[in-house]
């Protein structure tokens, strides 16, 4: 899950200063589930922004904003009022946003774009509306050295060799609400028997695999 | 003596800190460091200590050096890569520096600039990885050095974490990757630190006892609620807190000699941190006889 907040309302407004006609777009997935880009959030935008003197042409929630197709499919089916808008404000993930912005263009429907979020982690929900960062996509998965714990993520600073000295009492130098990494991977692997796993030498982690952009293509989709 | 040769003969070895200044003021660390010569066998100098913008760990050293002072460069993960943590050890060769103290470094949201972006490439372990590596005449990427630099290795550990298992398995990897010797975070509790190096005391590495001076009773209560795996018992704190503040800097010394005293047959040196208190450690090493 991609975990997004709404960008504060007033930085929205000024986005869109100078434009008068808003198409808005929301995303099914994890926009609707961190409840800025669901169909209720639409409609109370739609409200705010018609207080401040927009008209809104209309507004959709893809499913999901992140697919090509989607995109380009709803886009079509909702040209005029898309067309009537000077931009598109899109309550869904940077990713969202680029897909909707690319996507249109690519059917003649270029439209400025801008985001209404702001795209924090990718998450697990532990529940309703309480997400928190678990793995951060470093391309080389190390769980199963870890007892099943990312040190990437739950360690603050990303250590692969075991606990800092800011380690105490379970919890992390940079605040002590926030649990030590090293501590949770350590009691997991003493739990299940394998705390060899934490004596055995660590090498750099490798960095080129995390180059940017980042493409896959499934073998049987190479041209 | 250098601090290696202090360890290879068996010599009760000293080593005190110095922190580079916020600009380029240096009078300071020099002060400190005419009142440390020939009183102890290395300076450490602080690499940007609690993520505090100053004055690099490595032109300082090189500066005490050219004064006679045997330098511990302090190297910290938080703000290098790879590239440049190797760069600079030998940078630190090509300037006679040997002593290398490699420290992950503390996170950059507890300094001064807490928008900065941390680096944590390495960790210290890979750090001391790197420069042994580098010592045996390659890079990291394995690429062959023309010259090879020399080091004396050290790395920090905290003997007051709790649980403390995950240290000492952290301190047994530095040696295996190649620390020569530890510094400790402070220690005020002997009861601790025994119970620490009834463990530690296995690995043969030698071991200095790390001391803070203490300065007021409220710096001992503020370590106590904000630096990981520091404990001042109570007994201290009231100590300092009867004590006039003018007398503060004399009952220090008197605490830290204490402290030295009780703890000095259980490791191989003591690592003092004065924390701009420098000119009274003297006093502390005349108050213990070393
Ligand atoms: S090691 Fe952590 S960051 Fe890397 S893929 Fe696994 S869970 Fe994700
Ligand atoms: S205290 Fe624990 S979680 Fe925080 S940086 Fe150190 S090892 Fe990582």
């Amino acid at each position: 899950m991609i975990i997004q907040e709404q960008k504060p309302f007033d930085e929205i407004l000024q986005s869109l200063e100078g434009e008068e006609k808003i198409f808005l777009v929301g995303c099914s997935l994890c926009a609707t589930t961190c409840q800025v880009g669901g169909e209720d959030q639409l409609k109370e935008m739609e409200g705010k922004l018609k207080e401040k003197g927009k008209t809104i042409t209309g507004w959709i929630v893809l499913d999901p904003a992140c697919q090509a197709v989607e995109v380009k499919k709803k886009f079509r089916e909702r040209k005029e009022e898309i067309e009537k808008a000077d931009s598109i404000l899109v309550m869904a993930c940077g990713g969202g946003a680029q897909s909707v912005r690319e996507n249109a263009e690519r059917i003649k429907m270029n439209k400025i774009v801008h985001p209404g979020v702001n795209t924090l982690f990718q998450g697990e929900i532990i529940r309703g509306g309480h997400f928190e960062e678990r793995c951060s996509l470093c391309a080389e998965c190390v769980l199963e050295q870890t007892g099943g714990i990312c040190p990437i993520t739950r360690c603050t600073k990303g250590l692969l060799n075991g606990p800092c000295g800011g380690s105490s009492n379970g919890k992390c130098e940079v605040d002590p609400e926030r649990d030590c990494g090293w501590d949770l991977i350590y009691k997991r692997l003493k739990e299940i028997g394998q705390l060899e796993k934490m004596s055995e030498l660590r090498e750099a982690k490798d960095y080129s695999k995390l180059m940017k952009p980042r493409t896959l293509i499934l073998e049987g989709d190479k041209k | 003596m250098r601090l290696r040769e202090a360890f290879e003969s068996g010599k009760f070895a000293l080593t005190a800190e110095v922190a580079p200044p916020k600009g380029t003021d240096l009078s300071h660390v020099m002060e400190e460091v005419e009142v440390f010569k020939g009183r102890v066998h290395g300076v450490n100098v602080t690499d940007l200590q609690s993520s505090v913008m100053k004055m690099g760990s490595l032109t300082v050293c090189h500066l005490i050096k050219d004064k006679g002072v045997e330098p511990v460069f302090q190297v910290t993960c938080r703000d290098r890569n790879r590239l440049a943590l190797q760069s600079d050890l030998l940078n630190a060769s090509a300037l006679g520096i040997e002593n290398v103290l490699c420290l992950t470094g503390d996170y950059t949201t507890l300094g001064d600039h807490p928008q900065a972006k941390p680096v944590f490439d390495l960790d210290s372990v890979q750090l001391l990885q790197a420069a042994v590596k580098l010592q045996n005449g390659e890079d990291m990427a394995g690429e062959k050095l023309e010259g090879n630099p020399k080091f004396f290795l050290g790395a920090v550990v905290n003997p007051g974490a709790d649980p403390l298992e995950p240290q000492l398995i952290k301190m047994e990897k530095k040696i295996k990757a190649g620390a020569q010797f530890f510094q400790t975070q402070a220690v005020y509790d002997p009861s601790i630190f025994e119970r620490f190096m009834k463990e530690a005391s296995k690995f043969k590495v030698p071991v200095m006892l790390g001391i803070v001076m203490l300065k007021s009773a409220g710096m001992a209560k503020y370590m106590n609620e904000n630096v990981a795996g520091v404990f001042v018992p109570d007994a201290l704190i009231a100590e300092m807190k009867e004590t006039p503040k003018e007398d503060r800097p004399k009952k220090s010394v008197e605490i830290c000699a204490r402290l030295i005293k009780e703890m000095k047959d259980m490791c191989q040196g003591v690592h003092l941190m004065p924390l701009g208190w420098g000119k009274h450690v003297p006093a502390i090493l005349d108050a213990v006889g070393l």
